[in-house]
């Protein structure tokens, strides 16, 4: 867990996230790279599935295309390696629904995922309540704990406290997807959750712009930024320029918040 | 971590796979139906509109002419689609309704395929004074107009979903959607035996009063219990509802139909249990279960000229009833459904649902081979008005 740790040394990180095979394989791959090289921290790489319930238009239909591309969970794997061969350093965790990992045999999947040189999973339709198996069989590559403001404290104590890596801290209730304001709670709801842990708190969800990333930063160890990263640079002619671009407007945003 | 009051999972089926958002609801919809369980007012008050509003008990029809035509066991109908808005799903939707008035929430999301549980949803929310959304896929809002008219005739709003297949998994996607944003003052009205636990228990419970009800009747009225039961099989809210009140008669043969579409070899049906290339156990919509899907997870399209029927996974329960072999699970094709839809206008008078087709369409393959003092029961589970268009349609094609 070398890379997981080492990523959170310089707070509040930057973490966007996007899905391979979109708009195609090789420009996602190309896109991924990009974020790294210009100010991610940490990346999550999406995995795409056919029924994403918990993820709001733009990740849905990012998702979609990429698997009319023909996108497999093979072929991601077989990118993360690829990534990794490239000089790709930071943590990079595979996002992705529970049903495409079982189909490919949870063991193997999280033997190759390492193999491959991710660094951990964030599995959104897996609470704590179903992740016996999997957390099982994972070793040292954290499955990321996701908390949300529905979540009631006793759950946060159960959760916060065998939490490993980071916390995924959903800022607001719903789906993935851009929100106008950063929501008023957030600092409170933060606090909630480092009542009960050490280990770095993240937020994600409703995050779109470098403002909003420098907001949430001033009270989070991590700000995660999805649907406003797969919008901009999917709908880029030049995807690979929008993603340097992206990522060290965020990363600068974040960098000077004193 | 927080263990649940009632058994979450089916033998290795069931469970809870959803976002951590709506964890703390499912916590809080099992506890407040626990409570309502044991609470002798909201049993009354559930009873007492299954009466005066649905018009429990709905009838046992001998099917007289049918059982001569097929010349074999004798054949009885429970008659489903006689209850209020023509279909078993007022039963769950009642019963469900209730229990968000006593958690004061004040709105209702549902899913719907054939339109069935999207208008018992929006009758139970316009009873109850509830707030209705509908999320319904574009392919069968087209299928099934005549329902889309009735959830707006009863207020409720109908969203049209154009993502994904346009059907009922993608309906089911767009109300769990709005759920995990609006949970903390909206229900998700889910009108089948599946998604997460405790919903899959919910529903059986609501809808247990066919069995109950059945069974009664048939030592009633056939002075026996039937040698088989038959029922329809989408999620499998009308047959786990009958099920229920014949599982523990171990001499009851209990039998699911799935929709067989253009059949198996096609590769174009719904048949969880009938393609062992395509269904394996998977997760989908918050439950593990018997999932029609691809080799690399990916959920598969599904076809059924019943738009009810005409979905990628199976409830739980039933799940656990194949594997320990207490029922057994076969399919009908849209051609053997449409026929059992004419046979059954022709022979008894009752126009039923295309999805109860289906069940006809297996009683009429097996009756002949029972002997004539054979029970078979058939939970006529709806009403064919919805499926005229359809049924009009298919004639036309047929000419």
């Amino acid at each position: 867990m070398y890379r997981l740790e080492s990523a959170f040394q310089n707070k509040p990180i930057f973490m966007p996230y996007f899905p391979l095979g979109y708009p195609d394989l090789e420009i996602s791959i190309d896109v991924i790279e990009a974020l790294a090289q210009n100010g991610a921290d940490l990346i999550e790489v999406g995995l795409s599935f056919s029924d994403p319930l918990a993820d709001g238009p733009v990740i849905q239909q990012a998702t979609q295309v990429a698997l009319e591309k023909g996108i497999t969970v093979k072929k991601s794997l077989e990118a993360v390696k690829e990534l990794r061969k490239r000089g790709v350093t930071i943590p990079l965790i595979l996002m992705g629904y529970y049903n495409p990992m079982l189909a490919y045999g949870l063991e193997k999947f999280i033997h190759d995922a390492r193999e491959a040189g991710a660094d951990g999973f964030i599995v959104p339709d897996l609470p704590l309540e179903e992740a016996e198996e999997f957390q099982s069989i994972n070793g040292d590559m954290p499955l990321i704990q996701m908390l949300a403001p529905t979540s009631p404290d006793e759950r946060m104590e159960a959760i916060a406290r065998t939490a490993k890596g980071f916390i995924y801290l959903v800022s607001v209730t719903g789906v993935t997807g851009e929100r106008r304001e950063v929501s008023n709670d957030l600092g409170d709801l933060i606090s909630r959750v480092r009542a009960h842990t050490s280990v770095p708190v993240c937020v994600g969800f409703g995050i779109g712009t470098p403002e909003q990333a420098k907001q949430v930063g001033q009270l989070a160890d991590g700000v995660i930024v999805g649907s406003a990263c797969v919008k901009m640079i999917g709908g880029s002619q030049k995807p690979v320029e929008t993603a340097k671009q992206f990522a060290a407007e965020f990363r600068s945003a974040l960098s000077n918040h004193g | 971590m927080s263990t649940t009051l009632l058994p979450h999972k089916f033998g290795p089926y069931g469970g809870q796979f959803v976002p951590e958002t709506l964890m703390p609801a499912l916590i809080e919809l099992e506890r407040e139906f626990v409570l309502a369980r044991n609470d002798p007012a909201f049993n009354a008050e559930f009873d007492k509109l299954m009466a005066s509003f649905v018009g429990r008990p709905t009838p046992l029809t001998y099917a007289k002419r049918l059982s001569e035509k097929l010349g074999g066991a004798q054949i009885y109908l429970k008659r489903e689609d006689l209850a209020h808005t023509g279909a078993h799903k007022i039963n769950n939707a009642l019963g469900q309704a209730l229990l968000v008035k006593r958690m004061g929430k004040k709105r209702i999301v549902a899913e719907t395929g054939a339109g069935q549980h999207g208008v018992a949803s929006a009758t139970a929310a316009a009873l109850l004074g509830l707030e209705c959304v509908v999320y319904m896929g574009s392919v069968d809002i087209a299928r099934q107009e005549p329902n889309v008219f009735r959830m707006k005739l009863l207020g409720a709003e109908v969203r049209p979903v154009e993502s994904g297949t346009k059907t009922l998994k993608d309906a089911i996607n767009e109300a769990i959607r709005d759920w995990v944003t609006n949970v903390r003052d909206t229900h998700y009205l889910l009108g089948s035996a599946l998604g997460p636990h405790p919903y899959p228990t919910i529903v059986r419970e609501f809808q247990s009063v066919i069995g109950r009800e059945a069974r009664e009747q048939m030592l009633m009225d056939a002075g026996r219990l039937p040698d088989t039961v038959i029922a329809c099989v989408g999620g499998g809210s009308n047959a786990i509802g009958v099920f229920s009140g014949f599982v523990n008669d171990e001499a009851v043969e209990l039998i699911g139909v799935e929709a067989g579409g253009s059949g198996i070899s096609s590769g174009k049906h719904a048949a969880r249990f009938g393609d062992a290339t395509k269904a394996r156990v998977g997760v989908i919509h918050g439950t593990q279960t018997y999932v029609l899907q691809d080799e690399d997870g990916q959920i598969a399209e599904t076809h059924s000229v019943s738009a009810g029927l005409d979905y990628a996974a199976v409830g739980p329960e039933h799940a656990m009833l194949r594997d320990n072999e207490r029922a057994f699970y076969t399919s009908a094709t849209d051609e053997e459904a449409l026929n059992a839809f004419h046979t059954l206008c022709h022979t008894e008078g009752i126009i039923p649902a295309l999805e109860s087709s289906h069940a006809i369409a297996e009683v009429i393959k097996r009756a002949p081979k029972m002997k004539k003092d054979q029970v078979i029961l058939v939970n006529l589970s709806g009403r064919g008005d919805k499926d005229l268009n359809t049924v009009i349609k298919e004639l036309g094609n047929g000419e």
